[in-house]
This record gives C-alpha cells, sequence and structure tokens, in this order.
C-alpha cells in the first residue's frame, strides 16, 4: 500500500511529480478485483433471470399472477410462458455458486477498499466535490464540457471534477449498497433474522425488481465508464490502473 | 537496507504463520459449531462456507417471516408434473390410505408411519412464502406436523447431524442439517390453505423448511433417514445443499 503522502494532492503541480501513483495500490487491486467479480455477477445474473424473465412488485409473484413487466426474452425453463417456442439451456447450477463466490469476493474487496478510503482519506481527497462546485453554475460548466466535447486539462488526469465525483460516490455508496441489500432482501434466512431487510422495500418481489434495476444502472455506468476511459486516453489510463503511473510525456511545458 | 528487508522477511513471516494458525483455528472450531457445509470443497467451496458459516451465526433460531390471511396467493403456482410412477397412482387411487412414511438410521425406534398417525400428532400451520430458485414465489398455509415432533417419537441419537428425506420420485432427495430439522417451522406437510395439500404442490406429505429455497422443500415424502455423514447421498443436480441464499 502506498502511503497517502506519496499521492499528490490537489493542489501540488502534478507536472514534478510524474513518478507519483496515479492510483494507490490498494485502489488498483481492488478496481481489478471489483471488475471481475462485476462481469461473474452480471454474467450468472443474467444467467439466473432467464429463468423467470418476469418481475414483480410486492412480496409474491408467478407465472399465474400479473407481472410487473417481462423481458421480451426466450427462457430457460418451460414453466414461463415467454411466446417463443423453445427453452434454453438451463444453467443456474454454476450460475447460483458463481453469484455467491463472487459477491463474497465483491463484498470482502469493497470492505478493504472503504476501510481504507477512510484512512488514507481517499474519499475526502479525491471523491468528495468541493462546496464551490456544487452550484448549478459549476455543475452546468462541467456538463456542457462533456457535451461540447472538449479535451479536458492536464489537471483532470490528476484528479476528478465535479461530475466524476458524484457518479463515483452515487455508484460506490448507493448501488452497491443497494444491491447488497436487495440480495440479502431475497434470502430467506436473513429475512428471517432480519425482517425489515425485505420490509423496507415492500416485499421480495420487489427487491429483485429493484436488484434487477441495480443492474441496468451499474451497466449503464459501466459503459459510460469506458466510453470516458477512453475519451481520455485508453492506453494512458489503463496502464495508471494497472501500474500506478500515469502518462508523462505530454505534461512537460 | 538489508536491516529493513531483514524486518521485512520477519514480519512477513510471523503474520504469514499467525494467518495460517488463525484459519486452522477457525476451521476447527467453525467445523465444532457445524458452520461448514457438506459442499464445502471444490471451487465454489469458501462462497459457500462463507454464506452457510454466515447464517448459522445469524439465522440459527430466527423464524421465517409468517403473513396475514389476506396475503395468501390466490394463485400458487404448482411446479412440475404428479409423479408418473405405478406405485404413486395405485396410492393416489387409493386415497393415500396407505402412504407410509418410514423413519431410520440414527434413531433409537426406527419406525414406519401412516398419514393418519401422522395427523394424530400435534399439528402446526403457518403462512409462510415459498420462493423458488428460478424468482418466482407465492405465499400459502401450510399444516402438518412439526419434524421435530417425528424426531422426538423416533428418538435421535446425540450424534445425529442430518435427516435425508426422500420423495417417491426415484432419485429425488435432499438434506437439512439439525438447526433446520428441528427449527418449529420445519413440517411435514399435509394440509395447504384450509384442505389438503393438492398433489401438484406435494401431496400427500412435502417437507417445508420454509428458510429455504423451494428445492429444498422436496415433494411426496416417503422416508427419512438421520445420519452423521452425507456420503453416500450426494445431492441431486448441481444446486448448492444449503439454500437459504
Amino acid at each position: 500500500m502506498a502511503s497517502p503522502g506519496l499521492v499528490p494532492s490537489l493542489d501540488s503541480t502534478y507536472t514534478a511529480t510524474t513518478n507519483t501513483p496515479r492510483h494507490t495500490a490498494v485502489v488498483r487491486i481492488t478496481h481489478w478485483i471489483t471488475t471481475l467479480c462485476f462481469f461473474a455477477l452480471l454474467i450468472s445474473g443474467m444467467e439466473i433471470v432467464i429463468s423467470h424473465p418476469r418481475f414483480y412488485w410486492g412480496e409474491a409473484g408467478n407465472v399465474l399472477t400479473p407481472s410487473l413487466f417481462e423481458l421480451p426474452i426466450p427462457a430457460s425453463r418451460s414453466s414461463v410462458p415467454t411466446g417463443y417456442g423453445y427453452v434454453l439451456p438451463d444453467q443456474n447450477g454454476w450460475s447460483r455458486y458463481l453469484h455467491f463466490q463472487a459477491a463474497w469476493v465483491a463484498v470482502l474487496t469493497g470492505l478493504l477498499y472503504t476501510v481504507s478510503g477512510l484512512v488514507t482519506g481517499h474519499f475526502r481527497k479525491y471523491l468528495l466535490p468541493a462546496g464551490s462546485d456544487l452550484t448549478w453554475r459549476a455543475l452546468s460548466r462541467v456538463l456542457a464540457n462533456y457535451l461540447r466535447f472538449k479535451p479536458r486539462g492536464e489537471a483532470e488526469a490528476w484528479s476528478y471534477n465535479v461530475l466524476q465525483r458524484i457518479t463515483y460516490l452515487f455508484v460506490i455508496f448507493v448501488l452497491f449498497p443497494l444491491m447488497i441489500w436487495t440480495g440479502l432482501a431475497m434470502s430467506p434466512a436473513i429475512a428471517s433474522a432480519f425482517p425489515a431487510t425485505v420490509t423496507v422495500f415492500g416485499g421480495q418481489q420487489s427487491a429483485r425488481t429493484i436488484h434487477f434495476f441495480g443492474t441496468v444502472f451499474l451497466v449503464l455506468f459501466l459503459l459510460v465508464h469506458i466510453l470516458m476511459v477512453y475519451r481520455a486516453g485508453f492506453r494512458n489510463r489503463t496502464r495508471a490502473m494497472i501500474t500506478g503511473r500515469a502518462g508523462a510525456h505530454k505534461e512537460h511545458p | 537496507m538489508s536491516n529493513l528487508s531483514r524486518r521485512k522477511l520477519i514480519t512477513t513471516g510471523l503474520a504469514a504463520t499467525a494467518g495460517v494458525s488463525g484459519l486452522a483455528v477457525a476451521a476447527r472450531l467453525a467445523d465444532r459449531y457445524g458452520l461448514i457445509p457438506p459442499d464445502h470443497g471444490g471451487f465454489y467451496g469458501p462462497g459457500e462456507t462463507l454464506t452457510y458459516a454466515a447464517q448459522r451465526l445469524l439465522t440459527r433460531h430466527s423464524l421465517a417471516r409468517e403473513f396475514p390471511r389476506s396475503q395468501i396467493s390466490a394463485r400458487p403456482f404448482a411446479n412440475g408434473k404428479p409423479p408418473q410412477g405405478e406405485d404413486f397412482k395405485r396410492l393416489q387411487a387409493a386415497g393415500f390410505a396407505d402412504w407410509r412414511l418410514a423413519v431410520d438410521g440414527m434413531v433409537a425406534r426406527p419406525a414406519s408411519l401412516s398419514l393418519a398417525e401422522l395427523r394424530s400428532y400435534p399439528s402446526r400451520s403457518q403462512i409462510t412464502h415459498l420462493a423458488c430458485e428460478e424468482g418466482w414465489s407465492f405465499i400459502a398455509e401450510w399444516i402438518g406436523v412439526p419434524l421435530s415432533h417425528v424426531l422426538n417419537v423416533v428418538g435421535i441419537l446425540p450424534q445425529a447431524k442430518y435427516v435425508v428425506y426422500f420423495s417417491i420420485v426415484r432419485d429425488w432427495w435432499d438434506s437439512v442439517d439439525m438447526a433446520d430439522a428441528l427449527h418449529p417451522q420445519t413440517l411435514l406437510t399435509y394440509g395447504m390453505n384450509d384442505g389438503e395439500l393438492p398433489v401438484g404442490h406435494g401431496g400427500p406429505l412435502r417437507l417445508r423448511v420454509p428458510r429455504q429455497l423451494g428445492y429444498k422443500n422436496v415433494k411426496y415424502i416417503t422416508r427419512l433417514t438421520v445420519t452423521d455423514s452425507l456420503k453416500g447421498f450426494s445431492p441431486e443436480g448441481d444446486y448448492a445443499w444449503y439454500a437459504g441464499i
């Protein structure tokens, strides 16, 4: 783990410190473990959902009750009327094992990241927006820069703008916890010990539906994230997240 | 520099030794307190063990949520077809009057119980949620005799760790640990929503384990075996043994 002192602070001149890591070791390692877990959870989650691509609200729901909405896809079980004349291969065995194993790794990795982020001041320094940036004026300026595809200043290679900060905070402290919570709310054993886990959502089927929408938001985040990394320089940014070193060649005046 | 690396080497070595011995102690303690599931081996073993251990620590005595009558699903979905075997059809034609439940294994008094005998035991009813691993669910009232009562009647031996339950359908069985077997809501169910348990829902006899997913709630139960090891009872299919999720 790199000590906090090695990380350039916002006001330091980044040109002078090109050998310091862009991302600390903890951030880099947890980023890639989370990436692996995310794909494992996404693929296994999709396999599980195709066994019943119908969603409900409330406590209970099945093919004899009206659905909230249905995914227009074939199913992997013949018990679901989908309108397709065939049934997809059933992959729930390994998918369920993989889903929960990846969830454990993701949760433990997230704990490590959160504790380290609090201890080192990572959240405060890099993710908490400055009060002066939280005005509509400042926000719309950053948004306008994005919409005009304006090239970004070098300062943004070393720190995040206010929109990035808000997005990352939302994903880390709202979406991920919501996915864990709605996942636990689907567990009959957890619901037996902590009924409020599920009743706050209005029922087990509601929790399942919110779990699905959480996935949709996370996939949208991933697509935008990859697009932004691509725009900012895919090789440099990916190298920075692997080795810690940011590209320095453009920074000499 | 050499000083620093020596110090590093010693601390790393100490930390590794502490880690390994800590893990060994944790594994022994976990085994002693029944926190290791039978499918703890293999690639997915760590995740299964963490889930089972965490839930056994948090939920050993917790009661599944029960619902008011108004929440009972008007149209509960009965998954799968009724058994196609001749033996089942013959028993069904006779109104299941000759249905027997055999109880064997690590018990003091092995028994063969009729449905009438099971009905003569104190009954319990509960309105609980049954969730299939596919994602659908329904709420129903389930009426039956607590499995713990039948186990008390036959007298389980102290070394018992699991109860294996068999369906009349060939190659369909599953098992639970004693925490779920002795749990007050684990019922040998013969009634549903104020009537007989319909064949579609596992009638005449289904094991309800309301704190686990649907696939642990095996239908058409004809035999219980109390055991201290699941060797030889490899679970059907490739689903996780523990389904409290």
